[in-house]
């Protein structure tokens, strides 16, 4: 029965939307939209549950003081203080504190709308900052001509990399009008535009497929391992 | 020893392309663009518009990518204002509208004093709906907007009281960082109605849109390199904007990126020779 | 003197009488104003015709009409088309909508079905001319039980699902169908064996996306293997997960998992949790694990965006071995160069196939590569009809290929 159901439920919604996408008629036309709605309403009740781990999770860790426990209460804080100010509105105005429970969210005053903009926005800056330095270290790392095909790799690094700069345009500015089409910012505009796309599409087509085959398969029942099941 | 160089730790990594970015932003390294066929076509469609024309502005994009953008949008923005072009901006994104503010409070209003909105710029605001709406705006403007982003009627406007759909404006340019974006002007609105798009969007979707060039987009402006080159050809057909009151974020990026590139590159260079090195020491 | 004044009055007299007795003379004749020439309205279109909109669930006629000779290029005679609706072809009418300049089609999405409406195109030209069309109808709006326009889609659909069925059936019979080693795959049991024998956890991250998004699912296929795995070597798993409903089935298919390996004391809930839906929050989150935690082994499997670079290269320094699979192409590059073995796209979905051996899933695998080569039958042949067309400017051919590209063209 525990296996079953699951198994009965997925086989009758996949079915129903696979054939939905080809009638138009009522009520089969809507079921994409209504289910897509179904999942949105039980997405937002498993917030509930998300909140409830994070705070049990934390909280625990801070009372019984485990190795980070620092950072638990710092997450703790974070998570209570920006949810307070965002259900309450309080603000901060001529230096005098209050709150408006009908006040706008964007409004500069709140402290939740300074939370946002002067803590969130900056961390998630920062961390997509680091992506320059990782790349920097992935590249020393990664683009060395051990092979042929790890020689064009670097090669083809190279030409878009310098593309992208000044360098790129003075190595080969000396180029005829006739050889244009050779100079480094041209290069590296057909590599993004032509075998790069290439490639995109070939991956695109080859998941497609892959997730035809594995749709199939999990709303028929034969493939049950996202159920645990050992098939 | 001269025949051997050893792995960098990946802090001295770090520590090197921290210094790329940050000397150039503190020391304002500036070096020369040369703008591409692409951007100079861009810039030329835009700067054959007449006095009075109608230039639509689209904004798709959220605060993530403003550091990306907001150099394109203001470009682009003072180049239709000094040659008199009425803008019109619009958005299909809910994190749309503050950019257009931004750039209505800190480029036309703050640098165009004479300019007033309503009569020389206007916001339609931001509609949900993705490529639907897109859809609307290209067949039936007014069945989406009944008043403008700021409240007033649509009909009462003296710019927006002649709209109708995509083909009152003359061009279209929009600036995107993902889903809606130029791809869906393309597709559901630009084709259909026959007007002139351009584009600017972040240098990693470049790409992703060449296949609409020439035939479909008059020019794509990918990522920071295209806005300093934009920049550029602003400055040198339009000198005034080299004053310091206007500023050139554009530019100014582009110093800490090619540094950062050539350190990149430099540390790649580096990678092989310990390789290569390596390689012949073990043979030995 | 006296002689004079009779003279200068006679002559005054002349002067002032004269005038009286002066036969009137006509005005000048005053040329007549211009009548300006009567401005016809614009020219009607040659056809109108009215009828309900093809493939869709009801509720919507749609009207076509040919360009009115005055709105063709250079003639700007035409500012819009107006159309009308009524219940019969002598209305009372009703405007239901303008379209612009050059269009020929305007869809009616307020038509009831099953009720015969009629339509009038008004073409409108400039200071307020207009010119109404003859009535055209009765269209009856109605559903239809199958779109036409995805035929195409259906046929491939059933080929692909042909395909793969026959495959697994012939797998049933025992057929095993060969399948290349896929080395990301084949790395999961070494894997896991490092981190058992090193003592410690295997991080997995489902990817960054809800549980709708098929690579979750996948993931999820995937994670079932490994928790298996991790049970049966008594080893800790971690799953820090962006979502709650991905919490959720994750911990569902963990603990499935220690049953189904007969080690149901292995699942430890409080290893599966919820982080932050926020994409840096998340990542954060996942990075400070890596490096407190310092799992040997590192998996991650789903969908992926900017946050795939950081998680691998941090995974990078604390020396874990790492795994990646994903379908986006624009991140296969990062993990490519930072992570030990990659899945690259369709793998992905190969995996719980793969990974259970049975030569009935496996049969599944050989279905993909026919729908693979079909694909690749069509881009040949099409890439031929446009070169040849382009380079032999043959109308024949140009049409072959413009026909070849319709067929995939979904509307």
């Amino acid at each position: 029965m525990k296996r079953t159901v699951p198994l009965v439920i997925t086989f009758t919604v996949g079915a129903l939307l696979i054939v939905a996408y080809f009638i138009p008629h009522w009520p089969f036309a809507r079921l994409r939209d209504d289910f897509n709605t179904f999942f949105d309403v039980i997405a937002a009740f498993a917030y509930i549950v998300g909140g409830g781990n994070l705070i049990r999770m934390h909280g625990r860790r801070a009372a019984r003081q485990e190795a980070g426990w620092g950072y638990s209460l710092v997450c703790l804080a974070g998570f209570l203080a920006m949810l307070a100010f965002g259900l309450t509105k309080v603000f901060w105005r001529e230096g005098a504190p209050g709150w408006d429970l009908q006040g706008d969210l964007n409004d500069s005053t709140l402290l939740f709308k300074r939370g946002y903009d002067n803590i969130f926005r900056p961390c998630s800056a920062t961390f997509y900052a680091l992506l320059a330095f990782f790349i920097a270290s992935a590249s020393y790392r990664a683009f060395r001509a051990r092979n042929v095909e790890a020689t064009l790799l670097l090669v083809t690094a190279l030409v878009i990399l310098l593309g992208r700069t000044f360098v790129g345009t003075l190595m080969t500015g000396w180029l005829p009008p006739s050889l244009e089409f050779l100079s480094i910012p041209q290069l590296s505009n057909w590599i993004m535009s032509v075998p790069n796309q290439a490639g995109n599409r070939a991956i695109m087509i080859g998941v497609a497929l892959g997730i035809v085959s594995l749709s199939l398969k999990v709303i028929l029942g034969i493939d049950r391992s996202h159920l645990g099941e050992k098939d | 020893m001269a025949w051997r160089l050893p792995e960098l730790d990946r802090r001295i990594v770090f520590a090197l392309v921290g210094l790329s970015v940050t000397i150039p932003i503190l020391w304002k390294f500036h070096f020369p663009e040369f703008p591409s066929p692409m951007v100079r076509g861009v810039f030329e469609r835009v700067d054959s518009l007449p006095a009075g024309s109608k230039l639509l502005l689209t904004l798709d994009y959220d605060p993530g990518s403003e550091p990306e953008l907001n150099p394109m949008t203001d470009a682009v923005t003072r180049h239709a204002a000094t040659k008199g072009i009425r803008i019109y901006y619009i958005t299909m994104w809910a994190t749309g509208p503050p950019m257009i503010e931004r750039v209505i409070r800190q480029v036309l209003q703050k640098e165009f004093p004479d300019l007033a909105y309503g009569r020389d710029f206007v916001t339609l605001g931001y509609k949900p709906g993705n490529e639907a709406a897109i859809a609307i705006v290209a067949s039936d403007l007014r069945k989406l907007f009944t008043t403008d982003g700021r409240g007033t009627n649509i009909n009462a406007g003296e710019m927006t009281g002649s709209l109708r759909n995509l083909r009152s404006f003359d061009m279209v340019f929009s600036v995107s960082a993902g889903f809606p974006g130029t791809k869906e002007w393309i597709q559901y609105g630009t084709d259909t109605a026959g007007v002139p798009i351009a584009a600017g969007m972040t240098a990693v979707q470049a790409p992703l849109n060449y296949p609409y060039y020439p035939t479909q987009l008059l020019g794509i402006l990918g990522g920071i390199k295209a806005a300093a080159e934009y920049e550029l050809l602003l400055v040198k057909k339009y000198p005034r904007f080299a004053d310091p009151a206007f500023p050139q974020e554009a530019t100014a990026k582009m110093g800490p990126q090619t540094w950062a590139h050539l350190t990149i590159i430099g540390l790649i260079v580096l990678g092989n020779l310990t390789t290569l090195l390596a390689g012949r020491r073990g043979r030995r | 003197m006296r002689q004079r004044r009779p003279a200068l009055a006679a002559l005054f007299l002349l002067f002032a009488v004269s005038p009286a007795f002066a036969e009137e003379q006509p005005a000048p004749p005053v040329a007549p104003a211009p009548v300006a020439a009567p401005v016809p309205p614009p020219a009607l279109p040659l056809s109108v015709r009215a009828f309900d909109t093809p493939n869709d669930g009801g509720g919507s006629v749609t009207i076509e009409w040919s360009l009115s000779p005055d709105d063709a290029a250079g003639r700007r005679g035409v500012t819009g088309y107006e159309l009308l609706r009524g219940p019969s072809a002598n209305g009372p009418w009703q405007s239901i909508g303008v379209a612009s300049p050059g269009r020929t089609r305007y869809r009616d999405p307020a038509a009831t079905d099953g009720h015969p409406l009629w339509y009038r195109v008004v073409v409108l030209g400039e200071a307020g001319r207009r010119a109404e069309s003859v009535p055209a109808g009765p269209a009856v709006s109605a559903p239809q039980w199958f779109n036409a326009d995805r035929f195409v889609v259906a046929v491939v659909t059933a080929l692909l699902f042909g395909a793969i069925l026959f495959y697994i059936a012939r797998g049933r019979r025992g057929h095993a169908p060969y399948v290349r080693r896929i080395a990301g795959l084949d790395a999961l049991e070494e894997a896991i064996g490092r981190a058992t024998e090193m003592g410690r956890p295997i991080l997995y991250i489902p990817g960054t996306q809800e549980m709708n998004d098929a690579q979750t699912v996948a993931s999820m296929t995937i994670l079932a293997h490994v928790a298996r795995k991790a049970a049966t070597y008594d080893t800790a798993l971690l799953v820090p997960c962006k979502y709650s409903l991905v919490m959720a089935t994750a911990r569902e298919t963990v603990r499935e998992a220690c049953l189904a390996a007969g080690r149901p004391d292995a699942y430890r809930e409080e290893n599966i949790y919820y982080v932050s839906e926020d994409q840096f929050g998340y990542v954060a989150g996942a990075a400070g694990t890596i490096v407190r935690e310092r799992p040997a082994t590192c998996i991650y499997v789903g969908t992926f965006f900017a946050e795939s670079l950081v998680l691998a290269e941090t995974g990078h320094a604390i020396g874990a071995i790492q795994i990646a699979g994903t379908a986006q192409p624009a991140q296969l590059p990062f993990f490519v160069a930072a992570c030990d073995y990659t899945l690259i796209g369709e793998e992905l979905f190969a995996a719980s196939a793969y990974l259970s051996g049975e030569p009935r899933l496996l049969g599944s695998l050989k279905g993909q590569d026919a729908g693979k080569l079909l694909a690749m039958a069509f881009i040949v042949l099409g890439t031929l009809a446009a070169t040849a067309a382009s380079v032999s400017g043959s109308p024949a051919l140009a049409v072959l290929a413009a026909g070849l590209r319709d067929i995939f063209l979904v509307r």
